[in-house]
């Protein structure tokens, strides 16, 4: 099982499952981090503590341990 | 369902303004009428509500500004301001803002909106930017598609703002026309099942059938309040339990919420797909990436955001300084011209020494004043202030911090009240406290004046710049280490997720900037102008008071008994400072005096921070009273920079700045403090929390600078 966090810089991943509860999840959704969407990581923070990825047409930000509760996979 | 319309609100248009953070509502707004609400290039600039009123052919409309929100859910504050606000209030028409250049995220919000029975219009805002982007939206086909008005806009040059409001105008006349959201098949024959059992039961309700089985479905609390108690419910139940159930499992989510999100989500690809054509090919890495690439790098990205921020300070006293002299001329000048046309002393005085030079020092730090606020405007209007966030979660982190907790820190640059409001941006009660509570650690630009007077004093001007950055880095680094304690004892608590949208960059509107500075800078004038010159009244009458005729006498004896103008001259300011001393502010001053002796305040000095208590800008115009009155005033050397560097010794002054970084905030941030908070106790221990450190650090720093000097 691949989460996003461990996906490396300038990599395509589609997601299979969000892992987050409740308020963190709908967020998530919200922001269009949901089930098949087709995510690339575009920068990450020295040790990988906060990730930006691209979704769509728009760039998140994501802390490590949100990243982490997000299952991809290669495309 | 009779009712007479009223003469007087049957001309009015109540229009709710809604739309994701960041698509440019407030601009929107600020477009169609004249009004000049603050607009921004990050999520979370609006956090309250906001009412603007306009007339257009003969119809007053008022139109709501609410914060931005990505769903409906209420995620944080802002968020439930608008939510509460769209079920709960009364108003007729929404304008769905969406970001033309992101329209499938857009629309998500837009789906959401579609489900309530309100009458909706979508404004497909920041039209000239997809163009340039290649980004061609057929507006009437969208129209169609989604069975309600979508009108292209553009803030920014105004285009199609009148067929907006137009088109408002025509909805609020029409009749309601149902939306064409359509779901997928599983979804739709659960709802017409729903439906059919409703309209069986002839069940009363305001709002559609189609509308309450959708709720129902989502398991929206408040149609769930208002079924329960209806018996229809108990056959209802079974019904929604086998729905539930149904969707689901199409949808392999134990969810209805997530399974609904890609019902959307599907609704909207299939809209987007019809109506959206790219023209040109898509870099494969756009600008605000390749920027990214460099402003956000994992080794050059902070040492790139700590330059800004040098050259920022460095600016504001380099720059700043330029005019600083002619300010001081002129008020000098003022002083003299106006003194000479005053016949009585007492007058005079309170004109000279009181009103203009009180005055005169907060007006001569308003070039400074500007270059900050610029910088501040910068930053928020670029993009950049998401990228820092980005930049310092990690490390603000560990200290307890949200990444998201830096928009409210750099706002408390420039101001403490806009910055606790945005504090709102925070989900967590804890993470948003523990925020409000070291905002006035970063220092506000009524202090700046404060430190720039100090800094010229006893430094050299190329390295003043240095201090002031100095002075305002300490401060930031204060109170993320003061955040780290407060999370470690009265804040603990689960740490808030960070996930945070990255605008696109935006080269700054110069007219944008220009009238953000401007309105900041009157503000700050207007201040000096009403609540300053008051104060400096004040201030004025507390040290003039009450008149000691003994003194008077002993002194004019002594001053006619000695010959050389010299000896006048010390005498007669003798005189003034004895003065000065035995005043209502010297009492006032002498009385709190031993409390301040450890860090090495003189009575004046104690005075002045107590005043600047009402406003960080009342120190300065204090100092400025009290040394016109007592310091001799020879010429050309009656700059107030000139009396502070004569009559304050360096470690006091090094004291008195870290008091002044530290303690508690002027009397109207405190009250904006205490709502944002949530209740009086906690400006309590506020005023306990900074009063202790101010003057525990004052004391370390006053006696550690004595060692060295």
């Amino acid at each position: 099982m691949k989460k996003l966090i461990e996906c490396d810089r300038g990599e395509q991943v589609r997601v299979l499952k969000l892992y987050a509860k409740d308020e963190l999840k709908q967020r998530l959704i919200s922001f269009g981090l949901m089930k098949e969407a087709i995510v690339e990581v575009l920068e990450q923070a020295p040790a990988k503590q906060t990730i930006e990825v691209k979704v769509g047409k728009m760039r998140l930000a994501l802390r490590a341990q949100e990243a982490a509760l997000i299952e991809v996979e290669a495309i | 369902m009779e009712e007479k319309s009223c003469p007087a609100i049957s001309n009015h248009i109540k229009v709710a303004l809604v739309g994701q953070p960041n698509v440019g509502k407030s601009m929107l707004i600020n477009s169609v009428s004249n009004a000049h609400l603050h607009v921004g290039n990050f999520s979370g600039v609006t956090v309250d509500k906001t009412e603007v009123l306009f007339d257009y052919k003969g119809y007053n409309f008022t139109v709501v500004d609410l914060p931005g929100t990505y769903a409906f859910t209420d995620y944080t504050i802002e968020e439930r301001v608008t939510h509460d606000y769209l079920c709960a209030e009364e108003y007729d028409v929404i304008i769905n803002v969406v970001d033309s250049t992101n329209l499938t995220k857009n629309l998500q919000l837009t789906a959401e909106l579609l489900t309530m029975s309100k009458k909706v219009i979508i404004a497909l805002n920041m039209s000239d930017e997809a163009q340039k982007e290649g980004i061609e939206i057929n507006a009437e086909y969208m129209s169609e598609l989604i069975g309600v008005p979508c009108v292209k806009v553009s803030a920014v040059t105004k285009e199609g703002i009148e067929t907006l409001i137009d088109r408002v105008l025509k909805k609020h006349q029409e009749e309601k026309v149902k939306p064409k959201l359509v779901f997928s098949e599983p979804v739709e024959e659960e709802i017409a099942q729903i439906i059919w059992y409703l309209d069986k039961h002839r069940f009363q309700s305001e709002n559609s059938y189609r509308n309450v089985a959708i709720n129902l479905l989502k398991n929206n609390k408040k149609t769930y309040e208002k079924l329960h108690d209806n018996p229809i419910w108990i056959e209802l139940q079974p019904i929604l339990i086998e729905a539930a159930k149904h969707i689901e499992l199409h949808h392999d989510s134990d969810d209805v919420k997530e399974a609904f999100a890609e019902e959307y989500a599907s609704f909207n690809r299939g809209i987007v797909a019809e109506v959206l054509k790219q023209k040109t090919k898509q870099e494969k890495k756009t600008v605000t990436e390749k920027i990214d690439s460099i402003l956000i790098h994992p080794i050059f990205g902070i040492p790139i955001f700590l330059f800004f921020m040098w050259s920022l300070f460095q600016l504001t006293f380099e720059v700043g300084a330029i005019p600083m002299e002619y300010i001081d001329a002129f008020f000098g000048w003022l002083g003299n011209t106006v003194g000479a046309t005053i016949g009585n002393d007492d007058i005079r005085s309170l004109v000279v020494d009181g009103v203009i030079s009180g005055v005169g020092a907060v007006v001569l730090f308003v070039p400074n004043i500007i270059i900050l606020f610029i910088g501040i405007a910068l930053l928020e209007s670029t993009g950049y202030m998401s990228r820092v966030a980005f930049l310092l979660d990690g490390f603000f982190h560990k200290f307890g911090l949200h990444g998201q907790s830096f928009i409210p820190l750099v706002t408390g640059f420039g101001c403490s009240i806009p910055a606790y409001m945005s504090a709102r941006i925070l989900k967590n009660d804890r993470d948003r406290l523990l925020t409000l509570f070291i905002i006035g650690f970063m220092s506000c630009g009524a202090r700046l004046p404060v430190y720039v007077l100090f800094a010229g004093a006893f430094f050299s001007p190329e390295m003043a710049g240095n201090i002031l950055f100095v002075i305002y880095i300490s401060g930031a680094m204060l109170g993320i280490i003061a955040a780290k304690v407060l999370k470690m004892t009265a804040f603990k608590g689960v740490d808030e997720p960070f996930v945070m949208e990255m605008p696109k960059y935006r080269l700054p509107s110069l007219k944008l900037i220009w009238h953000t500075v401007l309105t900041k800078t009157m503000m700050y004038l207007q201040k000096a102008g009403t609540f300053i010159a008051g104060a400096s009244m004040l201030i004025w009458f507390l040290s003039n008071y009450p008149h000691n005729l003994t003194l008077e006498t002993e002194y004019a004896q002594k001053i006619a008994a000695v010959s050389s103008v010299q000896e006048k001259q010390i005498l007669k300011n003798q005189l003034a400072s004895d003065m000065l001393e035995q005043s209502y502010l010297g009492t006032i001053g002498k009385f709190s005096e031993p409390l301040f002796t450890p860090l090495g305040f003189d009575w004046k000095m104690s005075v002045a921070l107590q005043a600047g208590l009402a406003a960080k800008e009342v120190v300065v115009s204090t100092l400025g009273v009290l040394y016109a009155l007592g310091s001799d005033v020879t010429e050309g050397d009656n700059s107030l920079v000139g009396a502070i560097s004569k009559n304050i010794s360096f470690p006091s002054a090094v004291a008195f700045i870290v008091v002044i970084m530290i303690y508690l905030p002027c009397l109207a941030a405190s009250v904006v403090f205490t709502r944002e908070a949530g209740g009086i106790h906690y400006f309590f221990y506020l005023l306990a929390f900074t009063s202790v450190i101010a003057y525990s650090l004052a004391f370390i720093a006053y006696n550690v600078t004595k060692i060295f000097v």
